[in-house]
C-alpha cells in the first residue's frame, strides 16, 4: 500500500498535502481507490466555495456506490481537478498525482495536527 | 448467515464478500468493469451457489405445476426449459425462475436465493394430486460459465462430454446438471453439483481460463440487457404484464393458472405502468435504485429507479423504472433526481446493450 511519508491523512481516507497551505491539494489514498475500485464519476465542488473540516464537499462514484468525501481541513477552495471529468479513473491510477481532487487555502493551519501522520496512518491500515 | 460452498476460493482469490438474499457471496474480485468486459468479450465465472433448486415428479406434476405458473410447460419436450413466473393471486410476481422438463413426468426448477422459502411455502400451500416435491437448494452448490469462450472452457475441461446444451436446454452428466442459460445476455450455462463436488469443478473452470466474476457484474451484464431483478424490477405489486413479460404468460392455457384473470383484465383494459429502460443523455453521475424520475416539463416525480448503474458498455448511467403508460414510449424525454440536480434522459428501446 503506498503512503506517501510528506502528506497528512483522515480516518475517512483523504489526505493532503500540508506543504502548500495557500493551496493544498487533496485527494482519496492509495487504500481508498482500491476500496472503491473502478471510479467512474466524481462531484466536485466549484472553485470559491467555503469548506469547514469534517464537511462532506465532494462525491466520488463508483460503478457501485456513491461515497462521500470529507475535507480534511477548513478553508477556500482555490482550483478544482477538471481533469477528472474527463478521466475520472486517474483516482484509481495515480491517487497522490493526477488523481487530486481540488485545492484549499487552508484558513486555520492548526487544524491539521488533528491528522495522521503517513506512519500513523500506515498503523490505522494494518 | 448461509455460505457457499465456494466460500473459501473466494476468499482465496481476494474477493470482496457482502451478504446478498441471506448469504455472504462475493461482490467483485479484480473490479467489476474488468469482470464485466471479460464476460462480453471471453468467458466469466460467478458462484451462484446461493439460488434455490426444486424437483418435481409424478404423474401429476405438469398440471400442478401449469397451475401454478404463467408459461406452458406442456410445450415442453423432455430436455427443454423456460422462462416462467410464479405470480400470487392479484398477478404480483412471487418469482421469476426457469423450468426444464428432465423426464416424462419430472421437472427441474431453479428459483432466486431471496425468494426460497416463498416459492416453497406458496408452492406447498397449493397442494396438487400425484406430485412429490423436493426442495434441493441445501444439497446444491452452482456456478454460472458466460461468454463467448464459455463453451470453448467446457470442451478443454471434458473434451468427450459431448455437446453442450444449447439455450433453455437441460442436460445431465451423472450427478451434474448443465442448463443452457445465464443472466448476462452471452453464450454459456449454469452448472449444478453436488456442494461437496462444486469445488472442483469451479477449479477446473478457472484453471481453464474463465475469470471469477462476482454480484456486481452480474448486476451490469444483466441490467444491459434489461433482464429485471426480482425484489427491484419485480414485486408483487407489478404484473408481468407491466414488467414488460407478456411473452412468458400465456392466458390461454388449458387450466389457466394463479393470477390469471387480474392479467387478463389488465390486457383488456390496458396497463397502468411499464418497466421502462432508462438512459442518460450525457455524461452524469450512474444511475442508482431508488432515484426520483420527473416528467421533463417540469411537472414533477413520476416514477422511481427500481434499477441504476452505469453501462460499462456505453459509458453512461443506465436503469429501469415503471413508468406511467402514457410516458413508455421510447424516445419520451424525462429528468433524474441525483442528490441536488437533475440530469436528462429519455426512454430507450430495451435491451441497452
Amino acid at each position: 500500500m503506498n503512503v506517501p511519508d510528506h502528506l497528512l491523512y483522515c480516518d475517512s481516507h483523504e489526505w493532503i498535502d500540508p506543504t502548500t497551505p495557500e493551496a493544498a491539494p487533496v485527494g482519496v489514498s492509495d487504500h481508498a481507490q482500491e476500496e472503491l475500485t473502478d471510479v467512474v464519476y466524481l462531484e466536485l465542488p466549484a472553485v470559491g466555495r467555503i469548506v469547514k473540516k469534517g464537511e462532506a464537499f465532494a462525491v466520488i462514484e463508483s460503478v457501485k456506490a456513491a461515497n462521500d468525501i470529507y475535507a480534511p481541513a477548513s478553508g477556500e477552495v482555490v482550483a478544482v481537478n477538471e481533469a477528472l471529468v474527463e478521466s475520472p479513473e486517474s483516482v484509481n491510477t495515480d491517487p497522490y498525482g493526477a488523481g487530486w481532487m481540488v485545492k484549499i487555502r487552508l484558513s486555520d493551519p492548526a487544524e491539521l495536527s488533528g491528522l495522521k501522520n503517513a506512519e500513523s496512518y500506515r498503523e490505522f491500515l494494518s | 448467515m448461509n455460505r457457499s460452498p465456494l466460500h473459501d476460493r473466494h476468499l482465496a482469490l481476494g474477493a470482496r464478500i457482502v451478504p446478498f438474499a441471506g448469504w455472504e457471496m462475493p461482490i467483485q474480485y479484480q473490479g467489476i468493469v474488468a469482470e464485466h468486459q471479460a464476460v462480453r468479450n471471453a468467458v466469466g465465472i460467478f458462484d451462484i451457489s446461493h439460488m434455490g433448486e426444486f424437483e418435481v415428479e409424478g404423474p401429476g406434476a405438469l398440471n400442478w405445476l401449469n397451475g401454478l405458473l404463467t408459461n406452458d410447460l406442456a410445450a415442453l419436450a423432455v430436455g427443454e426449459g423456460q422462462y416462467t413466473l410464479l405470480l400470487n393471486e392479484n398477478g404480483g410476481v412471487i418469482d421469476d425462475l426457469i423450468a426444464y422438463r428432465t423426464g416424462e413426468e419430472r421437472y427441474f426448477l431453479v428459483v432466486n436465493a431471496a425468494r426460497i422459502d416463498q416459492n416453497r411455502e406458496w408452492m406447498l400451500a397449493h397442494p396438487g394430486e400425484g406430485v412429490t416435491f423436493h426442495d434441493r437448494s441445501a444439497e446444491l452448490g452452482a456456478f454460472a460459465v458466460q461468454g463467448p469462450k464459455a463453451i470453448a472452457v467446457w470442451h478443454e475441461i471434458e473434451p468427450g462430454a459431448g455437446v453442450m446444451p444449447a439455450h433453455n436446454r437441460i442436460s445431465e452428466l451423472g450427478q451434474v446438471i448443465l442448463c443452457g442459460t445465464g443472466y448476462t445476455g452471452e453464450e454459456g450455462f449454469e452448472f449444478f453439483a453436488p456442494v461437496e463436488e462444486i469445488g472442483g469443478w469451479w477449479d477446473r473452470f478457472v484453471a481453464a481460463g474463465a475469470i471469477p466474476c462476482g454480484l456486481g457484474a452480474r448486476d451490469t451484464l444483466r441490467l444491459e440487457k434489461c433482464f429485471p431483478l426480482n425484489g427491484n424490477d419485480l414485486d408483487e405489486v407489478h404484473t408481468p404484464i407491466e414488467a414488460g413479460l407478456g411473452f412468458f404468460v400465456k392466458l390461454d392455457k388449458p387450466g389457466g393458472f394463479i393470477g390469471r384473470d387480474s392479467l387478463e383484465s389488465q390486457k383488456e383494459e390496458g396497463i397502468p405502468t411499464r418497466l421502462s429502460a432508462i438512459r442518460l443523455l450525457d455524461k452524469a453521475p450512474p444511475l442508482r435504485h431508488g432515484y426520483e424520475v420527473l416528467a421533463a416539463n417540469g411537472s414533477g416525480k413520476v416514477a422511481e429507479l427500481t434499477s441504476g448503474s452505469l453501462s460499462p458498455g456505453l459509458g453512461l448511467g443506465v436503469g429501469l423504472a415503471y413508468l406511467p403508460s402514457e410516458m413508455s414510449r421510447p424516445g419520451t424525454e424525462l429528468l433524474i433526481a441525483i442528490r441536488d440536480k437533475t440530469y436528462p434522459a429519455k426512454v430507450v428501446k430495451k435491451p441497452f446493450v
